[in-house]
């Protein structure tokens, strides 16, 4: 009979225990953690850095939330389809009202709202940089892609004119009216859902998604003019 | 009447003032969602006092650093004046801050009212909340996501109070049942990562209780009440202060002693 030695078995022994306890374990918790970290179509309040680096910045203290003036910032819960304790948005119930002085980002302890994205060149807060997502029409079901006399979401955006304007086309269906369409320019967007919180229609037919879902990408290899670009015409064309 | 009263001091004073502080400050918090008091803002993962100073989670901001979050110097220099303060009072948080022991002394208070003495539904060994702490750094550092703060009752429960508790009211009520049904002392005795970083921590903490041998009868009372039992191992021994790291400071046994054996001291760190 070889000698056993006890000890260095048990050691062994007991190190297997811990490491099939932590593998086991830890897959099922990886696998919670993983899902509820993957829900796509959550609204950030402004500054929100992108979600992956948002999820691994922001220590869910609900600071930002007791900052909003409107009550529009929520944090979530378990039982709702946003990552565990962080901060949301749903426009359509309480839109972001763009505060000038930004409070909920200003109040961030951990710069998961991120002041650097939101200040201008000269260092002062200016909320139209925040990039909280984007509007999207439904023109199947917005009216006045119908030919119904509605501005109602053109008329709630604090950047009307840039963010959103009114495309004028004839009206196929009388041939004699203006259809005043509204049209998105996602350049300009914040992603604030004050055009989603006014629209008239039953479920709204202007709604904010996040940037990453909402938006393409055409790629390094297109060479496109800059977003506002101007065409330059010589003068005596004039 | 004055005798009793004199009773109700000596053995429930430091009870009373643990509720007092836990109830406070989520007192506090939810006030400050709901009324905007500017006292204590936040929750327990990080909070804001007086509108000024910040406070933080030490496991939090650690959770977040590995998971290489862009983490301000705010509340990393939050994380370590809470970390600081416990270092010198000792595992405290967990008996006189955390909400979550009031759920697992409800446990082991229903326990004692019905008259529990079964042997527990299964074993865990107390070493587990380390192994459950070393999960928690080496999954956050593989998820880049801090990986305790989605699961964590102590968070579910702050946070549910100031901010709304959804289906967090579960979790809490698995932890209960778990303690009063499954294991003794479960949760924050076997299983909490929380309470496993700050007694590895707190190994140098100032605060700790010391007994007297020559006062002691051997009663048993501190036993009946400590919840890390294993701490008091000195007791009727020798001589000494409670040097596990794991004793929560929560002072029960100096309370329950009618023997003058327990002391609340000073004389941690270097000294024996």
């Amino acid at each position: 009979m070889p000698e056993v030695d006890e000890t260095r078995r048990r050691m062994i022994f007991r190190t297997l225990q811990g490491v099939t306890l932590t593998a086991v374990g830890g897959a099922f918790w990886a696998g919670f953690v993983h899902e509820n970290a993957q829900e796509e179509l959550v609204l950030r309040p402004p500054g929100a850095r992108p979600e992956e680096e948002f999820l691994a910045t922001c220590i869910r203290c609900g600071l930002c939330v007791e900052a909003c003036p409107y009550d529009t910032l929520e944090l979530g819960t378990y039982g709702v389809d946003v990552p565990v304790g962080t901060p949301y948005f749903e426009p359509r119930k309480t839109p972001c009202y763009l505060c000038e002085d930004i409070p909920c980002a200003v109040a961030c302890p951990t710069s998961a709202l991120d002041l650097a994205q939101l200040k201008d060149e000269s260092g002062e807060l200016d909320v139209s940089r925040s990039r909280m997502g984007v509007a999207v029409v439904d023109y199947n079901n917005c009216i006045a892609a119908k030919g119904l006399r509605c501005d109602a979401c053109v008329r709630a955006c604090p950047y009307m004119g840039d963010a959103i304007f009114v495309d004028s086309r004839r009206n196929p269906r009388t041939g004699k009216h203006a259809m005043l369409v509204p049209v998105v320019d996602a350049d300009y967007c914040t992603g604030c859902g004050l055009c989603e919180h006014a629209c008239v229609t039953e479920e709204a037919s202007i709604l904010v998604l996040p940037r990453e879902v909402a938006l393409g990408r055409a790629g390094e290899h297109y060479e496109l003019p800059a977003p506002d670009f101007t065409p330059e015409v010589p003068a005596d064309e004039i | 009447m004055r005798s009793r009263l004199r009773y109700l001091y000596r053995h429930y004073r430091f009870l009373v003032l643990r509720r007092v502080v836990q109830l406070g400050l989520l007192f506090l918090f939810f006030a400050a969602n709901a009324w905007g008091w500017k006292i204590l803002e936040g929750n327990l993962s990080a909070s804001r006092l007086f509108g000024r100073l910040t406070l933080a989670d030490p496991l939090a901001v650690l959770q977040l650093l590995l998971a290489g979050g862009a983490v301000a110097t705010q509340v990393i220099v939050g994380a370590l004046i809470v970390l600081v303060a416990y270092m010198v009072v000792g595992r405290a948080f967990c008996s006189w801050v955390c909400p979550v022991n009031l759920i697992t002394d409800l446990a082991e208070w229903t326990r004692k009212v019905l008259g529990f003495r079964e042997p527990p539904l299964m074993y865990l060994n107390r070493k587990l909340r380390y192994l459950v702490l070393a999960m928690v750094l080496v999954l956050s550092v593989l998820l880049s996501l801090p990986v305790f703060e989605f699961v964590s009752p102590i968070a579910a429960a702050s946070r549910g109070v100031a901010f709304g508790m959804g289906m967090g009211w579960a979790l809490l009520l698995a932890i209960f049942l778990f303690d009063l049904f499954v294991v003794r002392h479960g949760y924050c005795g076997h299983v909490c990562p929380l309470g496993a970083f700050y007694s590895l921590t707190t190994r140098f903490r100032l605060v700790r209780v010391r007994h007297e041998k020559d006062s002691c009868t051997l009663c048993g009372n501190c036993f009946n009440v400590c919840p890390e039992t294993h701490v008091l191992g000195l007791v009727g021994k020798h001589d000494g202060t409670v040097n596990n790291p794991e004793c929560t400071n929560c002072f029960r046994c100096v309370e329950v002693c009618d023997d003058d054996a327990l002391f609340v001291s000073l004389s941690g760190g270097w000294s024996k």
